[in-house]
């Protein structure tokens, strides 16, 4: 018998030589996705993983993971298997020829034109 | 208003809970998955905290501390029903016994956040939104292995028949019902009863379980007076162990 300091354990009376047979690969729920919103109108932002049988669980064992806090208003699940994504070996496309100011802020002259009306005021 | 009458209502209920609490805290790192094993601890975790607001209130009625209370007494002195201080058995038992002292729990509460008691009425507002999310957690669980294969199906009715009359026990008369009613403190186990059969019967239905023939209802009565099967005396000993070690102890 396992002996052991939590008395939970005790009582479970564990043979020592308990052959446990381990779960089979995939033996086990999907995914899901748990995204939540810390105010309404807010974009919602991932914020980890459960596992569950089906939606309903996922947003209880969600809630629970990650709203226990008190930090959300809502919460969204989405499987993970209907996430798509793109591949980390296409992040090259995210990549840019940096000869294109004029697409980005910084690439207006205004602060040329503020600095220049500062000084004559 | 009749205190005494107030106090017998505080101690069943803060003792519902803190057994109850302390009960499903029990399956903390045993759980069936990591994610049910965090929403039933954190969830135990909640009703210990709703039984402190009560201890609170009981000590602001003239009683002693919370946790002198909590830890000092003996199962004799315990208001619970019995059906809370059942060990834990299986998963199967615990969901449902978690299901229906939930709904149960759920009315009471909502009940009393129309009573005439304010400190009272106060607290059942505040934990409306707890309750809300154990009942919803406990339907959802209960009707996925109520209907989920034959197996789950035969161990959550089985388990349902095994703690039915227990949980009718949880509507045992106050000898005060009367005053509590009258001064529009409490509307009373028989409404609460009422209103909570309606209740389960609806999510049972849809779960595929059915509720044992009312002519095996024979509820489990004595927890509100102190008397309790042989599960409860090791529990106390066990939740109280620390702080009888050393009551003086700052924590």
């Amino acid at each position: 018998m396992i002996i052991s300091l939590d008395p939970r354990v005790n009582r479970a009376a564990i043979e020592a030589d308990n052959n446990i047979e381990p779960l089979k690969d995939l033996d086990q729920w999907e995914t899901y996705e748990v995204f939540h919103q810390k105010r309404r109108g807010d974009q919602h932002m991932h914020v980890g993983i459960v596992h569950a049988p089906n939606a309903e669980m996922a947003l209880i064992f969600g809630k629970e993971q990650f709203g226990r806090r008190g930090l959300s208003v809502n919460i969204w699940v989405v499987k993970t298997s209907d996430v798509f994504t793109t591949e980390y070996d296409d992040s090259d496309i995210f990549e840019t020829v940096p000869e294109k100011q004029y697409r980005e802020a910084g690439g207006y002259k205004v602060m040329d034109k503020i600095n220049k009306y500062k000084k004559g005021l | 208003m009749n205190t005494e009458a107030i106090k017998e209502l505080l101690y069943k209920m803060a003792d519902d809970l803190l057994i109850i609490g302390h009960r499903n805290s029990e399956w903390t790192g045993l759980g069936p998955i990591l994610e049910e094993d965090i929403s039933f601890s954190s969830m135990a975790q909640d009703k210990i905290g709703q039984s402190q607001a009560l201890y609170v209130l009981l000590h602001e009625l003239g009683e002693q501390e919370p946790d002198t209370v909590a830890f000092t007494r003996n199962a004799n002195q315990f208001h619970n029903a019995q059906l809370l201080e059942l060990p834990n058995g299986e998963y199967d038992f615990s969901l449902i016994r978690h299901f229906l002292y939930d709904h149960a729990d759920q009315l009471r509460f909502e009940a009393l956040a129309n009573s005439s008691y304010e400190p009272l009425a106060k607290v059942a507002r505040k934990v409306k939104g707890e309750l809300k999310y154990h009942v919803f957690h406990a339907n959802t669980w209960v009707t996925k292995l109520g209907s989920a294969n034959a197996e789950s199906h035969a161990r959550m009715q089985a388990a349902l028949n095994h703690a039915w009359n227990y949980a009718l026990g949880m509507f045992e008369h106050s000898t005060h019902e009367d005053i509590l009613i009258a001064e529009n403190i409490f509307i009373g186990e028989d409404s609460l009863q009422d209103k909570w059969l309606s209740n389960i019967s609806a999510v049972l239905l849809k779960a595929g379980l059915s509720i044992p023939s009312s002519d095996t209802w024979n509820p489990v009565l004595g927890g509100r007076k102190g008397l309790h099967t042989e599960h409860l005396g090791p529990l106390v000993e066990e939740m109280s162990e620390v702080f009888r070690y050393d009551p003086t102890a700052e924590w």
